[in-house]
């Protein structure tokens, strides 16, 4: 019978990955190179994420993995199912509970603390890959802080359509110098990275790069004085807790087209849930 | 046997072949047909898909007589099927008549019809499993993993289609049947019926990394999957003689439809554009790397920047084909005697004039000094 050790990697590895997060600590938002490794999961379902929380868990953590803002995603579902049978820790949907959180393309809505570390699943590290594929010449512009393509780019959405037509992914300046992709979570997410307590830790596993924003860093999202960053929410009101300020998930009813918005972070949404339940 | 004798090399050639059926039966212990049908179901379809010809029973003949090599046995249906007389052309499949055993949709958490995982590997560990075939987990038994009948499901995309959030799908050339690929030659510009016919049979690892390649800056498309399903079609036919329809049969397909971000142009509003990508038998990776890969070609029509491989429709349509490729990379073994002979003697003859002019400007320069 195959065995593996407590959260898969064995303890040579997680050191090794270990290392790479401290000096991504070091140097807040600047990509460094790691030795990822093949996990048991495909590459794109967040391998970076899965190794990054595989080297900082320990047997008194409480784990929460979500995606797309919901514990009970498919994704998650794997995922969290994953580390309970290779770490036996307890794995819980509460964000206020949880040790670490580790999330597929959001940022939950309850605030996090010192307490916590997010870990994010990262698909792309490199803030300028759209602009600039070649990654030794990226790797130039960032040595340089010659991030003059990007605001171009910026500047080119507004002359076309009035706004910055990037609506997730919107690069990040990190501790006022280094460009970052805050991963691709929603515009709206991108001011809770700022001065967060939590620590912010970013995997990604195919290209095999990791950083991090430690507690309390600013985190600014690109804009101009003159168009200032607008982080975008559909309009409208959760059918389920009735919530006006959350991000939301637009969902089909029928074949003709009725549609209703929900939360789309399923723990704030139930617990709001449950509180209005109980009020009398 | 020596290499030497091509000619009149048949004593080799008879050899080998001896060698390789040894090997192949390995002892009376290799797989049998019914074995390879139900245990390789995954690479009878990209056999059938390369071979472009839907006969999972001969796929799996042409996979046990490659010895697994699935280039090889997609080659030895191309061949097959070269041979076969056209009967009648099939009316188009209709994917919307799918009975649908899997189909997911990326882009809304919920929507009619529901999300159907279907026989998926996607949320699978990849552990070994136990010799009798478990998987270690605690995973609950499942003893109905079929779930319900399959049904047919509305298209998930139609929706954004009736907000003219999505372009309408463009209208066919003409009424014409498309030029067939296995009969036709190649020709660019390529309409798009035909670079996705040549896209459907083409090889996956190639399709696979170009729209890989995509991915990762070098023609990006903003893809997300709007629909990806899997199931059986009907395959209806329209005998002139008759005037009627005849359903003969079903196919097993994999559908991805993917929408795709575009910032407009000067003449069209922003809206979704599509991908399209469609593979016989049970493919996720191909129909999705299809999709990418046909919405890649499309940017010139789309007015995009281009210049990336993925966006090149002569460099992708030329060479995404495993047979034609792995034949003409493979004939590089074959005796090249005669032009290596010439090749030889131009070396040399250049070699020995450079040497006598390097000689002359030395001793030309003995003289300065």
């Amino acid at each position: 019978m195959i065995s593996y050790n407590f959260a898969y990697l064995d303890e040579q590895t997680k050191r090794s990955i270990r290392r790479a997060l401290l000096k991504a600590v070091a140097v807040p938002g600047w990509q460094i190179p790691f030795g990822s490794r093949e996990m048991p999961l495909p590459y794109g379902w967040g391998t970076g994420g899965i190794q990054v929380t595989a080297s900082v868990i320990g047997e008194t953590d409480r784990l929460k993995v979500i995606d797309q803002g919901a514990d009970d995603t498919t994704n998650a579902v794997a995922i969290a199912s994953f580390f309970k049978r290779m770490t036996g820790v307890e794995i819980t949907t509460h964000t206020a509970d949880a040790t670490i959180i580790q999330t597929r393309h959001r940022i939950p809505e309850h605030p996090l603390t010192e307490n916590q570390i997010i870990v994010y699943q990262v698909p792309q590290p490199e803030p300028l890959w759209r602009l600039i594929p070649e990654r030794p010449v990226a790797m130039r512009a960032h040595a340089l802080g010659d991030y003059g393509t990007m605001y171009v780019k910026l500047y080119e959405d507004i002359t076309r359509f009035g706004r910055v037509a990037s609506a997730y992914e919107h690069p990040v300046m990190v501790g006022g110098c280094v460009l970052m992709s805050p991963s691709p979570i929603p515009a709206f997410d991108n001011p809770k990275m700022d001065r967060m307590p939590a620590l912010q830790l970013f995997g990604a596993g195919r290209e095999r790069r990791l950083y991090a924003v430690p507690p309390y860093t600013s985190v600014r999202s690109l804009d101009f004085a003159d168009h200032p960053f607008h982080p975008g929410r559909a309009d409208g009101t959760c059918s389920l807790c009735g919530s006006t300020t959350s991000y939301l998930d637009e969902i089909i009813m029928d074949d003709h087209g009725t549609r209703r918005f929900v939360c789309s972070d399923t723990d704030y949404c139930s617990e709001r849930q449950d509180a209005k339940d109980t009020t009398p | 046997m020596a290499f030497v004798a091509t000619k009149g090399g048949e004593g080799a050639i008879a050899a080998a072949h001896a060698w390789r059926a040894d090997r192949r039966h390995g002892n009376g212990q290799g797989c049998t047909l019914k074995q390879a049908t139900t245990s390789f179901g995954r690479a009878i379809d990209r056999v059938m898909a390369e071979g472009a010809l839907y006969d999972p029973d001969l796929a799996a003949r042409a996979l046990l007589q490659a010895e697994g090599d699935l280039v090889e046995a997609a080659f030895l249906l191309r061949s097959f099927r070269a041979t076969r007389p056209r009967l009648i052309d099939s009316l188009p499949i209709e994917t919307g008549n799918m009975r649908v055993q899997r189909r997911v949709s990326a882009i809304f958490k919920d929507l009619p019809g529901g999300q159907r995982l279907g026989p998926t590997t996607d949320y699978s560990h990849r552990l070994f499993e136990t010799e009798d075939g478990h998987s270690p987990s605690e995973e609950p038994e499942l003893t109905n993993a079929s779930g319900e009948a399959p049904s047919r499901i509305p298209g998930a995309i139609g929706i954004l289609g009736e907000e003219a959030l999505l372009e309408s799908v463009p209208a066919p050339h003409d009424a014409d049947l498309p030029p067939d690929l296995s009969t036709t030659p190649l020709r660019f510009p390529a309409e798009r019926r035909v670079r996705l016919q040549a896209l459907a049979r083409g090889d996956e690892g190639f399709l696979l990394s170009l729209a890989y390649s995509t991915q990762r800056g070098y023609g990006n498309t903003h893809p997300f999957v709007g629909e990806l399903r899997m199931g059986e079609v009907p395959v209806t036919i329209a005998p002139p003689e008759l005037g009627f329809e005849i359903d003969i049969g079903s196919i097993v397909v994999t559908e991805c439809q993917m929408v795709n971000q575009f910032n407009g142009s000067k003449v069209a509003p922003p809206q979704f554009t599509r991908g399209y990508g469609l593979s016989i038998g049970h493919s996720d990776r191909r129909a999705m790397s299809m999709a990418l890969v046909e919405r890649s070609l499309r940017a010139e029509e789309l007015g995009e920047s281009t210049g990336s491989p993925a966006q090149d429709p002569e460099f992708v349509l030329s060479h995404c084909d495993s047979i034609q490729a792995t034949g003409f990379v493979e004939h590089l073994k074959l005796p090249h005697y005669v032009d290596f002979q010439s090749e030889l003697e131009i070396v040399r003859a250049i070699r020995a004039e450079a040497g006598m002019a390097r000689q002359e400007n030395q001793e030309a320069g003995d003289d300065l000094v």
